[in-house]
């Protein structure tokens, strides 16, 4: 589906069905240099579960075109107006890393857009080591690498993969070989960044699910844990998998978003 | 500035680990034999969700199975590609990427230098679903070049030919194949993914037939089709298949699922599903077994080969020898490129007196056996001519690189002394 967000086109993924405004929206925001597939594992489901479900691809992401936001707060309001657009008061939101955070600013920042909050692969803050910012500001294969190898558990080449027949870590380096020139830094960049007042997390008033990956060498789940009990009332379940929890434990991280969005007002 | 990549694991433990934990269960360390046609569905929403491809998951072998995903996980890795699908034989793996990729109407460009049986499969049986093959010298650039046509959807060679020892040139073809949209597939069964990763020299796809060097021990029948994930299938515009919606998947547009592994889903979804051309999991184990040592067998495999080739090249009975690792091959150069650890364990020879001193050589050797496969753990000995590739004309043989007295040698591990020894007294004999 192809939307005007802020004046440009941009596609988002349905989960395989015709978008119906009637039901209760999801909105799936993918973490840096990404796209929607990202979330290929929770997105279909959703949809053929009564979800109306939005995977859109982030501004210069996947096949949307346009220059990638530098900030949190600018992706915000592209994911605030991109629901406007939509003619959606109201979703639930999930995002995975950089998502997370966008995510989290969409909800601080436009309360009454968000119906609930899932957070996967999360920390804040969501600081980048220099080494890892530098190889991205270069386009190098090495930022693509470090992102694969770093955003999965580390014995994830060796073990046996949620997906059959899939190379979790080849999958994700492909498609990060496909983000155009600077895409991948300024997501980066954007998590290095984002320093919020911590203060603004306790007016959060929506239900809030932080979901962490025990293995996970980018967001240490130990920061997923620090967020989920610095928010009141949010929720905390950790999965077997490493930061790129949405592929490497698909069904458990669907529980969590599924227990996340059950019975909570649209 | 220089950027160092973390660490990624070796091939060699690739080899042996990728794609398996210890059972869940039991704890089993080797690869458990899943042998079971269906697998429990929880509940009837898990069951809808399996089928609709909304979660991830085994429902029937014909699809996944656990034992067969960590084959195809293994060689995803082994190659470098995306997600790979192993097959019921090499063959089927070759059948399951042109149907993929095209239908009636679709067109192929191959190197003329291929396994008998892919040459038949491209040039008598695909076209009665209406898919042509132009065959093009595998080393003529141009070529390839002048046969693309606006229904070609395909480029396909294999890394050394066979039986011609040939090298194919993937840096070439696949960047012809990138400026056209064209996605290429190599058959790499002769290298492996221990000699070179077609996928990191241009190539989109891999297959092999997992019955030669990777099972390596000659007692399975297998393929596997490897998808590299760079492919671009939405932009290049020639792939309605994986860009456009499927009718028979729910209007799934494979791309937009996934575009990195577009091609496999598809591959899975419609080709496992439908043509039925799967793995079993006895097979999958077995050809696991032989992976495990693949970076141990293929460097013997490849230095008794050079034995074997610098033994042929001085004898009096034998007119030409090739091998890539003979100086005086056209592919010398290239090989040592491409494939610095050995351009493969096969080699083909001419022997002095044609025909007639071919059959008497092949019924003196006593240690090779004479018989139609390659990459076994014994050397096997056979005359293309009258049997590999028996249905090819002159014209096509020449082509092929196989004349009436080519003897194709495939190299396994016995004493290379043993084993020039055999040679020595059956070419003595051929003179007879």
């Amino acid at each position: 589906m192809r939307i005007i967000a802020q004046g440009y086109p941009a596609y988002a993924f349905t989960g395989g069905v015709p978008w119906d405004a009637t039901l209760p929206a999801v909105l799936l925001l993918h973490g840096a240099a990404m796209d929607h597939s990202a979330w290929q594992w929770q997105s279909r489901y959703l949809a053929h579960h009564g979800f109306a479900v939005i995977a859109p691809d982030l501004p210069g992401h996947g096949r949307s075109p346009g220059a990638p936001r530098e900030t949190v707060e600018g992706l915000a309001d592209w994911a605030a107006d991109l629901l406007a657009a939509l003619g959606r008061e109201r979703a639930f939101v999930a995002g995975h890393s950089l998502g997370s955070l966008v995510a989290l600013e969409l909800a601080m920042r436009h309360p009454g857009r968000v119906s609930g909050l899932v957070l996967a692969g999360t920390s804040v803050p969501m600081p980048v080591g220099e080494a890892f910012l530098a190889a991205a500001k270069d386009d190098s294969p090495a930022a693509h690498a470090m992102q694969s190898i770093w955003g999965h558990a580390r014995l994830s080449p060796l073990a046996a993969s949620a997906v059959p027949g899939a190379s979790l870590v080849n999958a994700s380096r492909r498609l990060l070989e496909r983000a155009t020139s600077g895409v991948q830094h300024a997501g980066l960049a954007a998590c290095n960044d984002w320093a919020p007042d911590p203060s603004r997390l306790d007016a959060l008033a929506v239900p809030v699910t932080v979901i962490a990956g025990r293995y996970d060498q980018m967001t240490p789940p130990r920061a997923g844990e620090a967020l989920a009990k610095r928010i009141p009332g949010a929720r905390f379940v950790l999965v077997d998998a490493g930061h790129t929890m949405l592929s490497e434990a698909p069904r458990e991280v669907l529980a969590a978003m599924r227990a996340a969005f059950a019975g909570a007002p649209a | 500035m220089e950027h160092s990549s973390p660490k990624s694991p070796h091939p060699d433990t690739l080899a042996v680990h990728a794609g398996q934990s210890p059972d869940p269960t039991t704890g089993a360390r080797a690869v458990p034999i899943y042998q079971s046609a269906g697998f429990v569905l929880p509940d009837t929403d898990t069951a809808a969700a399996l089928f609709n491809m909304e979660i991830p998951g085994h429902v029937y072998s014909r699809l996944s199975n656990p034992t067969v995903a960590v084959f195809e996980e293994r060689m995803a890795a082994l190659e470098g590609g995306a997600a790979a699908l192993a097959t019921a034989s090499g063959q089927a793996a070759l059948v399951l990427a042109v149907l993929t990729l095209m239908g009636k109407g679709g067109h192929v460009v191959a190197s003329a230098s291929l396994y008998g049986g892919s040459h038949n499969l491209l040039a008598y049986t695909l076209p009665r679903l209406g898919i042509e093959t132009t065959f093009v010298p595998a080393r003529d650039p141009g070529a390839w070049h002048e046969a693309i046509r606006p229904e070609t959807r395909l480029l396909f060679g294999e890394t050394v030919g066979n039986p011609s020892v040939d090298v194919l040139d993937v840096p070439t073809i696949g960047a012809i194949a990138r400026e056209h949209g064209i996605a290429f597939l190599v058959d790499a069964t002769v290298t492996t993914p221990y000699l070179g990763r077609a996928l990191d020299m241009g190539a989109h796809l891999v297959m092999h037939s997992a019955t030669k060097f990777l099972s390596g021990h000659g007692t399975v029948i297998g393929g596997v089709l490897v998808d590299g994930g760079r492919f671009d299938w939405d932009a290049s515009g020639r792939y309605p298949t994986l860009a456009e919606p499927y009718e028979g998947f729910h209007g799934m547009v494979f791309t937009e699922e996934s575009p990195v592994t577009a091609f496999a889903l598809r591959a899975r979804r419609e080709g496992l599903r439908d043509f039925g051309a799967c793995l079993a999991p006895m097979s999958a184990f077995q050809i696991l077994q032989g992976i495990e040592t693949l970076p141990l067998r293929m460097p013997r495999h490849v230095a008794t080969t050079r034995a074997v080739a610098a033994f042929l090249a001085g004898h009096p009975a034998v007119e030409r020898v090739h091998h890539p690792d003979v100086p005086t091959h056209p592919d010398h150069g290239l090989a040592k490129r491409l494939y610095p650890l050995g351009a493969s364990a096969i080699l083909s020879f001419e022997i002095a007196g044609g025909r007639d001193a071919g059959r008497k050589l092949i019924e003196s050797l006593s240690l090779f056996s004479h018989l139609a496969n390659i990459g076994d753990a014994k050397s096997l000995v056979i005359h293309p001519a009258s049997t590999t590739h028996f249905r090819m004309d002159e014209q096509a043989l020449a082509k092929a690189g196989i004349g009436a007295g080519t003897v194709r040698l495939s190299i396994g591990l016995e004493h290379p002394d043993d084993l020039l020894e055999d040679l020595s007294r059956a070419l003595r004999a051929s003179r007879k």
